[in-house]
């Protein structure tokens, strides 16, 4: 009953609804529209990481994003086991 | 030359085949030559909510494999002279629709049809995309509810870059957005996406909003498109849809609640 609503109010959905699809949208239309050359990119660097140390094939991820008015091109390598430095996964350079 | 329009959603279940139906009917009220062809190949649905599901002999199928003239396959409508359905078939072999086949049948009818709606079956599979590639016009049937909104982005996809326009490089498909089952009192509660939220993602033009009315599935039960149906709001909705897409400027009914008396906006819900 709406009575009991306005004693014990929800927050509304519709804008958890709208920002959730803003978010997998945006990320769905990078992927659709972004060029065909990721995936070859993501082999080719898998190769040449696998050339110094022991990586898993599933080691490297390459996604294209926006962040503002820029693409950013995010690659995440992670080691197998930590190296020389702390940090596992290095990030981040921008096209 | 007819003007191809498919109707599409990716999602199922948001209202694809009722809104063909109510638009091709209501095209035909409008006095233009019209056929409604169901792309849902092994899902026959299309003649029930036309009511003609006895007067199927030939269907899509036969005329591409030349069992059958499309004349001999088009169902004429009994309430409206200008509007012929043109049943699909039923068996289960999904890829039966040939490319070349279809062709034949749609150069055939945007020769004999000012309208030639074409009912998509959901999902983005070879019947999706067989249904969207003639494409002139594309009317993108949506629920205010996210996995509708998102369905439907990927078919905006789809038709970007899978349609005989695009791959042909003409102008693109002209984009439709029809919101269904909405509910103007829910979303003033905050409860479900609004048209102005549903527009600002999937940025395509809004060609109506059909509020969620019990008279759809008395419409469906007997066989009549909802826009035949006088006291239907639906029905009414779908008329300013049809009108809109034809050019005229209709005020957008059914976005906001209906005022109530005091008791019931405290109490009641909608019925």
């Amino acid at each position: 009953m709406r009575l009991f609503e306005f004693l014990f109010p929800r927050a509304p959905s519709a804008s958890i609804a709208k920002e959730r699809l803003q978010l997998v949208l945006a990320h769905e239309r990078a992927g659709r529209d972004g060029p065909d050359f990721l995936q070859d990119l993501q082999r080719d660097l898998l190769r040449i990481v696998q050339k110094y140390v022991e990586a898993s094939d599933d080691a490297i991820e390459v996604r294209l994003g926006r962040n503002g008015g820029a693409s950013v091109l995010e690659i995440n390598v992670e080691l197998p086991r930590p190296a020389r430095t702390t940090r596992p996964r290095t990030a981040l350079s921008s096209l | 030359m007819g003007k191809v329009i498919v109707v599409t959603s990716g999602k199922g279940g948001v209202g694809k085949t009722t809104t063909a139906a109510a638009m091709a009917a209501g095209l035909a009220l409008r006095g233009h030559k019209t056929v409604v062809i169901d792309f849902d190949v092994g899902l026959r649905n299309l003649d029930l909510i036309m009511g003609c599901e006895r007067r199927v002999v030939f269907d899509f199928i036969n005329v591409i494999n030349g069992d059958a003239k499309l004349n001999q396959a088009l169902i004429k409508d009994k309430r409206l002279d200008k509007l012929f359905i043109f049943p699909t078939s039923q068996t289960r072999d999904k890829d039966a629709l040939k490319r070349e086949g279809v062709d034949k049948v749609m150069d055939e009818l945007r020769g004999e049809f000012d309208y030639i709606l074409c009912d998509s079956p959901a999902g983005i599979e070879h019947g999706a995309l067989t249904a969207l590639y003639h494409a002139d016009h594309a009317v993108i049937v949506t629920n205010p509810e996210i996995s509708s909104v998102r369905d439907s982005d990927r078919i905006l996809g789809m038709l970007a870059s899978k349609s005989r326009r695009a791959e042909r490089n003409e102008p693109p498909v002209a984009e439709h957005l029809l919101l269904t089952r909405y509910s103007p009192d829910r979303v003033a509660r905050g409860e479900m996406l609004s048209i102005d939220d549903v527009k600002e993602i999937l940025s395509v033009r809004i060609l109506g909003i059909i509020p969620e009315s019990e008279t759809v599935l008395r419409a469906s039960n007997t066989g009549t498109p909802v826009i035949l149906d006088p006291t239907s709001p639906a029905g009414r909705a779908y008329e300013d849809a049809v009108a809109r897409f034809l050019g005229e400027q209709r005020e957008l009914r059914f976005a906001k609640p209906e005022r109530r008396g005091f008791i019931r906006a405290l109490f009641g819900r909608t019925p």
